[in-house]
């Protein structure tokens, strides 16, 4: 393996005094905070377990929270903490017949919750297959796809994101449980509990969960100051993360931001548990499917086939 | 064959908008252009979203009302190059002018197939009396965009906030960019 | 007592003396130590993001040797097993050595899961009691357990009886026998618990099948004690140590046994994925041929099958097995083997193409390379200084019998 390595763009260039800074200072490294940690370093070091915090002690942390986005990024951040509402299981409904691949709900969902610009980190992934092919087989697929306009003819979208499962593999192998399912269907993650051994990434068969490689980037006149702990707040380096059905909107009654954004309306959002709502009518209206299904993982997130194929020119 | 197609798709409209019809529970006419000869009506149909704290936004409208212009005008029923509304491209149904939609005596508007006139902030039922499967999805919610609260006041965008209703199918438009290969992303220092 | 223990760490200064090779030897170990720590100061500072891995391959070059060494730990249970249940003399005198190969390997495991986490600060919140330990519901949190029980049942056997012989008298079967026969179901489950991590992953085909476990367990029985083997040669060259060419060839012989297990279950796996030819067998496929000219691993992987057949042909023939030359050849072609298969042949593979088929071709970055050299050569510090510890007392334990 040692060998043959082809030079990894990530490879970046070790000068020597790196090295003889390193090794001066990579014992320190393994013992110490890193640099940037400033005094409530040790209140962070030491912050239990959101589940286990009383509500004083989330919001005294939450204050910390709030003090130090709002010094980072030089302007108010709000930061909340809105439990479930009850007898809410949320759903989420996307036609694949009217998706058009246009990545505006990508866009929104990177500015709503606030994830890294750089290094890049987007939540929604939108996978461009052929009709015809087969559709589990998702090595048809292209993620990269970059036409001048889309639909593109011949091809249709399957936008994946968190399925938000109602059996998580990614919780149950999570090793400090730093990842769980809410009462009202929403997987979130305690970023500062995580660890960051990546075994929740391994799990998700929907490849929806994101790693902080490097320090995440926002600039600051584009951060997004509504937000959750379990949610869009600022993350740190080393933790995972992942959609969160915009848990800083939708716990207050809100859309998800992918829903907004949608510019042919392909997405559909509600209360599971309420059969007047948008998406147990969609589930009524169409067949829906969910993806993978034979893992048993059983989605919150369904797909349907509104309408045959998207109509839009080009489209046919 | 195109003489056909034509008779095939009458047919078809007429199939869904007899449906319709019945649906809505207006009396059902054996001939559509019965219908059309009847005396028009004032009465608009029933309301068009049941859910409370709805709003459905108005149709952006350059020149309303229509009748400024058009009542002083004589009524041209043949079909020719428009030379004053030139942004409009009729490429909708296989047959149809103006007037399938567009009252000829009241211009301020829209006449649904039966001979009623409804407003244009109704042209949900226009579109439904053909796409009737279209408008009761979008009266469910599961056709259409709606933004605001999923358990509150929202907003039914309408049928024309995304449809061109005189040539409605979607336009292809620019994605947003693609993201990054994993191979592109690397540490970076800080400016 | 006083007395008792400063007998036993004595020997502990028998760590920093030895001939010019010796401190060359660990000069150069500790310099390529110190140019890891600098890489792993450079991935505190700045993040993974100096590996090659990303998104879509999210284990990479430290979990690969991190399998690949929990197998070496089993290397004591293999000495153990034939010494205490067969009770073969020959293999009964260096099993101490086994068992300090087995907490090295054990100790590098945790540092290669310690430098593989985003956030090695708070791995506490893993432990039991302080911390919020996702147990039995993750195999990480078993994994957890074995592992350290493992470290703990060796640290102890080894400690029991240097701590005997350094008061001058042989060790009581008594108490290390109970000791030594708990480690032979540790070992075991470290490997089947290893092998669940991948295995409980059913997001990942390549590695949710059941075959795994056995995998595992055979690759280790070659591994392992191959790497001991060599070890033990070594140790009778430079440091005199007697061990009898019994006990080499009988290790040897159940090493090859070991080897043909694995490349049976080995075989069966191929077999299943490519003739049953369901979309599946997808990483099967690029670990094996490539996909759509992404052939990362091709040359990796046949290397490590020609290797392992040729060691197995070696092995299979008595002449060759008790000739040293044609012996130390293929336990290297094996070990070489072992580990490309075991390792990135089985972590890369599984998450390649990932769950939405995209291929990312992961090779690790010079950086990411440098750390595990790093923990390889703490490692080979590791054993050196714990066989140094050890020699003296095991030396004088000669003296008497047991």
């Amino acid at each position: 393996m040692i060998k043959n390595t082809r030079k990894h763009p990530a490879a970046i260039d070790l000068d020597r005094r790196t090295f003889l800074k390193g090794a001066a200072l990579g014992a320190a490294a393994m013992a110490l905070p890193p640099a940037d940690a400033d005094a409530g370093f040790l209140e962070s070091f030491f912050q239990k377990h959101f589940r286990e915090m009383s509500d004083e002690e989330i919001k005294k942390v939450i204050d910390r929270l709030e003090k130090d986005y709002s010094k980072q990024f030089s302007k108010e951040v709000k930061v909340k903490a809105t439990k479930p509402m009850e007898n809410v299981v949320f759903g989420y409904g996307l036609d694949i017949g009217r998706c058009i691949g246009c990545r505006k709900c990508v866009q929104a969902c990177v500015e709503e919750n606030n994830q890294s610009r750089d290094p890049q980190i987007q939540w929604i992934s939108v996978l461009k297959m052929k009709k015809g092919a087969k559709m589990a087989d998702f090595q048809t697929a292209d993620k990269y796809y970059q036409p001048e306009q889309v639909p593109e003819p011949g091809y249709f979208y399957l936008p994946v994101q968190c399925q938000q499962c109602e059996d998580p593999p990614c919780v149950k192998v999570c090793p400090t449980k730093a990842t769980w399912k809410e009462k009202d269907g929403i997987v979130v993650i305690d970023y500062n509990w995580c660890i960051g051994c990546r075994y929740c990434m391994a799990a998700c068969p929907y490849g929806a969960r994101r790693f902080n490689w490097g320090t995440p980037n926002v600039p600051a006149e584009q951060l997004n100051p509504n937000t959750h702990y379990l949610g869009n707040r600022p993350r740190p380096k080393g933790s995972v993360e992942k959609c969160t059905f915009c848990i800083q909107r939708t716990r207050e009654g809100r859309y998800p931001a992918c829903v907004e954004a949608c510019p042919v309306g392909a997405r559909k959002f509600g209360n599971l548990a309420d059969p007047n709502s948008e998406i147990r009518k969609a589930m009524e209206h169409f067949r829906v499917f969910r993806l993978k299904e034979d893992l048993n993982t059983k989605p919150q997130f369904f797909y349907f086939f509104g309408v045959k194929s998207n109509r839009a020119e080009g489209g046919k | 064959m195109k003489k056909m197609k034509a008779v095939f798709f009458t047919l078809l409209a007429a199939t869904a908008l007899s449906v319709f019809l019945i649906q809505s529970g207006v009396q059902a006419q054996p001939q559509a252009e019965q219908v059309a000869k009847q005396q028009p009506k004032q009465t608009a149909a029933k309301p068009l979203v049941h859910a409370p704290d709805t709003v459905t936004p108005a149709p952006k409208m350059a020149f309303f009302p229509c009748s400024q212009c058009h009542s002083a005008m004589p009524v041209n029923k043949k079909e020719r190059a428009l030379t004053f509304h030139t942004e409009i491209t009729l490429k909708h149904m296989p047959t149809g002018w103006c007037y399938s939609c567009h009252d000829e005596k009241n211009r301020d508007k829209l006449k649904l197939a039966n001979g009623d006139l409804i407003d244009y902030n109704d042209s949900a039922l226009l579109c439904g009396q053909c796409h009737g499967a279209s408008l009761k999805e979008w009266q469910d919610g599961v056709h259409g965009k709606r933004t605001g609260m999923w358990n509150g006041k929202k907003v039914y965008e309408n049928c024309l906030s995304c449809h061109d209703q005189h040539q409605p199918a979607f336009k292809a438009i620019k994605p947003m960019p693609a993201p990054e290969r994993p191979e592109k992303i690397i540490y970076k220092k800080k400016k | 007592m006083t007395t008792a223990l400063i007998n036993f760490f004595k020997d502990i200064t028998n760590i920093f003396k030895g001939g010019p090779k010796y401190y060359m030897l660990m000069g150069i170990l500790g310099a390529i130590l110190a140019v890891g720590l600098g890489a792993y100061y450079l991935q505190v500072d700045r993040g993974l993001i100096i590996t090659a891995m990303r998104d879509q391959v999210a284990w990479g070059f430290y979990i690969a040797n991190f399998t690949f060494l929990v197998g070496v730990a089993a290397a004591a249970v293999l000495l153990v097993i034939p010494a205490y249940l067969y009770k073969f003399k020959p293999i009964k005198e260096v099993v101490l050595f086994g068992e300090i190969m087995a907490v090295t390997a054990i100790i590098m495991c945790l540092l290669f899961i310690m430098v593989d986490v985003g956030r090695p600060l708070f791995v506490w919140h893993m432990l039991p009691v302080i911390g919020t330990i996702n147990f039995p519901a993750s195999l990480l949190g078993w994994d957890f357990f074995v592992l350290n029980g493992y470290l703990a049942v060796n640290l102890a056997a080894l400690g029991y009886a240097l701590f005997c012989y350094s008061q001058g008298k042989p060790y009581s079967l008594k108490i290390l026998l109970p000791i030594v026969i708990f480690s032979i179901p540790m070992a075991f489950s470290i490997h089947t618990v290893t092998a669940f991590l991948y295995g409980a992953v059913k997001a990942r085909p390549f590695w949710n099948v059941s075959i795994l476990g056995p995998r595992f367990l055979a690759s280790a029985f070659c591994s392992g004690p191959a790497l001991m083997l060599l070890v033990f040669q070594a140790l009778r060259k430079y440091e005199k140590v007697d061990i009898e060419d019994k006990a080499i060839f009988k290790i040897s012989e159940i090493i090859t046994y070991a080897l043909g297990i694995n490349l049976f279950f080995l075989f069966v796996e191929i077999f299943t994925d490519f003739y049953s030819h369901t979309l599946n067998g997808a990483s099967m496929h690029y670990l094996f041929f490539g996909i759509d000219g992404k052939t990362n691993l091709v040359p990796f992987i046949w290397t490590a099958v020609v290797l392992n057949l040729a060691a197995f042909a070696i092995m299979l023939t008595p002449k060759y097995r008790y000739n040293y030359k044609t012996l130390n050849i293929a336990l290297v072609m094996m070990i070489i083997g072992v580990y490309i298969e075991k390792g990135m042949g089985l972590v890369i593979p599984g998450q390649t193409p990932d769950p939405l088929g995209e291929i990312y071709e992961y090779m690790p970055t010079t950086p990411e390379m440098l750390i595990s050299i790093a923990i390889w050569a703490l490692g080979a510090m590791i054993f050196i200084a714990l066989t140094k510890f050890a020699l003296p007392k095991i030396k004088a334990a000669k003296n008497f019998d047991h």
